[in-house]
């Protein structure tokens, strides 16, 4: 089993700055050789260019289940399109051991005037099966998916979660032996969500490799064993799936985030912290502080933060004017506003914090155009058992009880 | 084992690997049929109709009112015939332009020979022309033209006019994802190509001394060719056929190893 399955040798993809211009237009091209003569080439290398992957070197054995973690941008998909061969590496190399099969997206190539039944076919090809596999595996996906009676209907007119169900039920029934799964588990409801990951599960069980990529810290934990943590496109850690996530975890809370701009605001810093941890956990006292400055003088600051779940669901908010107010605030001073919660009542997960930042003064509100993920630890909260998504996500400082009554006096009061 | 590179200056085709992948050009060929005939109402009809109505408005304005000569050939006969390589020609090569963008969602997200997206275009263009070609021999039946041996060259033309196709197509298709501007082009540069080529008119009006010249456009010989085989035209168009021959080959190896060199950016800036 320790034979090695993908090995990365510095692996590095530099991509052009500005991911809107995505194609070029003759005119540029005809531009660009009329100004060659007149050009330093050093300049044109260096500028405009980013390194989405910087010397990513590391070895997965046969058999392991390896989850990537890292923030938006830290080159996790980046990683994930060189090894399924989509894009090419700029610098190094991979070898992988095997036949790869990558699901970066849920129903690539499913067409909407196809039935299931089609699409099932169609979409195995795109993903490298044999038509002789596809047939053998078709009931198999067909029951997976739940879709029997609708197996003829074109896949227009399936619910979304029908959609979802089928498209993963096709790639959930891929027999590579690496398989490079990417945040496609996000989807779906509950319910379905849990059979996915039983199902990536029992693949991991029969000996395959998997990559797995997602921000959902939670699901990472409960499939992998193992973790490489993606900072800004290098490896910074690599072990033990606990532990590197907690360290990784206990990194990014104290890290500073880039700042970010709105149209009259520039927040430099969104953080979430306890005193004793660098871990957060249910019911910790935690601080939320939000640092940021005015493009112009503004008089009355104000500050709305909400907490959400990662599927979007506002949990709760506070605003700060509801507290007290802050003073006024000039051109270019930064200022720190935030909250002391004094039991944070959050269930383990992953959420979100959403930032509003106003003037009162001149009726202005504005939404910083991030969210900032924070993760609550994986601990005992009640009783100690792992909870399920049955329990939600507040948590209840509760006691329970019992006592016994006796019949006649229940009975008395049914009356 | 997959041995991940950075991308080479000369990549090779890779024809083997797409012997791998043929069962994916075999669905994706049979998708874009299925779904062309699904979303239209006339269906396959259409594969006939587009002929048939050019070879009327030909017959009408070339042949009768402007007497353009048809090598003895009755005009519509003559133009139809040549009308079926034309339009599995046009077809192939304005699909095959287009299929890399159209697909887009596909080269971002999953790995595979990307030469199957404009190949399953043109194949896609044989369906339709098997089926216009029925019409053809039924047209032959009527006019009572029985062809002789000939017709066995007739694969020969067939497969030159698909290699055409895929040769500007593939230029065309990675050109496309890269300059935007090509897929205005393309519809300019198939109405200036028919023109070029002797659909309405018989090369015979062209100067003998500049023949071979005229060969250069590869689906004169194909046109040519088809009359050639199918209606039975006294003289081969021997000489025609292999000048479009010898620049369709350059054309098509130039364009695979374009485009097998162009493909290791697609996913990037497509």
């Amino acid at each position: 089993m320790s034979e090695v399955a993908i090995r990365c040798e510095n692996l590095s993809k530099q991509y052009r700055l500005g991911t809107q211009e995505t194609y070029r237009a003759l005119r540029d091209l005809i531009s660009s050789v009329a100004a060659a003569p007149f050009r330093r080439r050093k300049s044109v290398v260096q500028n405009g260019y980013l390194w989405a992957l910087e010397d990513v070197s590391f070895e997965i054995k046969c058999g392991e289940v390896v989850g990537i973690v890292g923030h938006n941008g830290a080159g996790k998909s980046t990683l994930l399109k060189i090894l399924s061969r989509i894009t090419k590496p700029t610098q190094g190399h991979a070898v992988i051991n095997g036949r790869v099969g990558s699901l970066l997206e849920v129903g690539t190539g499913f067409h909407p005037e196809l039935t299931g039944r089609e699409n099932i076919y169609l979409n195995g090809a795109i993903l490298g099966m044999r038509k002789s596999e596809i047939e053998r595996k078709f009931d198999e996906i067909v029951a997976f998916a739940e879709v029997e009676k609708f197996i003829d209907t074109p896949v227009k007119r399936y619910s979304s979660g029908m959609y979802v169900r089928l498209a993963f039920g096709v790639a959930a029934h891929l027999e590579t032996e690496v398989l490079l799964v990417d945040e496609v588990l996000a989807v779906g409801d509950a319910q379905f969500q849990k059979k996915c990951f039983a199902k990536m599960n029992e693949i991991g069980k029969h000996g395959r490799t998997i990559l797995f990529v997602s921000h959902n810290i939670a699901a990472v934990r409960n499939i992998c064993e193992e973790a490489v943590v993606l900072d800004r496109g290098r490896v910074i850690a690599k072990g033990e799936i606990n532990k590197t996530v907690d360290q990784y975890l206990a990194q990014i809370t104290v890290e500073d985030i880039e700042a970010v701009e709105t149209t009259n605001f520039i927040v430099s810093s969104v953080e979430i912290k306890t005193d004793d941890s660098p871990i957060i956990k249910t019911f910790d006292r935690v601080e939320i502080r939000v640092q940021f400055e005015g493009k112009s003088e503004i008089a009355d600051p104000g500050l709305y933060v909400s907490i959400l779940t990662m599927e979007s669901q506002r949990l709760t908010g506070l605003d700060f004017k509801d507290f007290t107010s802050a003073p006024p605030l000039r051109a270019g001073e930064t200022c720190e506003l935030g909250f002391t919660i004094e039991s944070l009542p959050l269930l383990p997960g992953t959420y979100q914090i959403e930032i509003h930042l106003k003037d009162m003064a001149r009726w202005l509100v504005e939404i910083v155009p991030r969210v900032y993920r924070f993760e609550v630890a994986e601990t005992q909260v009640y009783g100690g058992r792992k909870l399920t998504r049955w329990f939600g996500n507040v948590g209840l400082r509760a006691q329970a009880f019992s006592g016994v009554r006796n019949s006649s006096k229940a009975q008395g009061c049914s009356n | 084992m997959i041995r991940i590179e950075p991308a080479s200056a000369w990549p090779s085709i890779g024809l083997r690997e797409l012997w791998d992948y043929r069962e994916l050009l075999y669905f994706l060929t049979w998708r874009d049929l299925k779904v062309r005939y699904k979303q239209t109402a006339l269906g396959a009809a259409w594969a006939i109709i587009q002929p048939l109505f050019m070879m009327l408005v030909f017959s009408l304005f070339f042949g009768r009112l402007a007497g353009v000569p048809s090598d003895g050939i009755p005009y519509p006969l003559f133009t139809f015939c040549a009308l079926l390589p034309w339009q599995l020609f046009a077809h192939s090569l304005t699909e095959s332009s287009n299929s890399l963008v159209r697909n887009q969602n596909l080269i971002t997200k999953v790995y595979f020979p990307r030469l199957v997206v404009p190949l399953s275009a043109v194949l896609a263009g044989l369906v339709d022309f098997a089926i216009a070609f029925v019409i053809l021999l039924g047209m032959m039946l009527f006019y009572g033209i029985v062809p002789g041996s000939q017709i066995l060259a007739l694969p020969f033309f067939i497969l030159l006019a698909v290699m055409t196709a895929m040769a500007v197509g593939l230029w065309l298709s990675a050109l496309n994802v890269q300059y935007r501007d090509v897929r205005y082009t393309i519809n300019f540069l198939v109405q200036f190509w028919l023109f070029a080529t002797p659909v309405a008119y018989p090369s015979s009006i062209i100067p003998a001394r500049w023949r071979v010249v005229y060969g250069l456009n590869p689906m004169v010989g194909v046109v040519e060719g088809f009359r050639w085989s199918l209606l039975g035209k006294p003289e081969s168009p021997g000489a025609l056929v292999m000048v479009s021959t010898v620049v369709v080959i350059i054309l098509l190896t130039g364009g695979m190893f374009y485009f097998r060199r162009m493909e290791q950016q697609f996913a990037d800036i497509v």
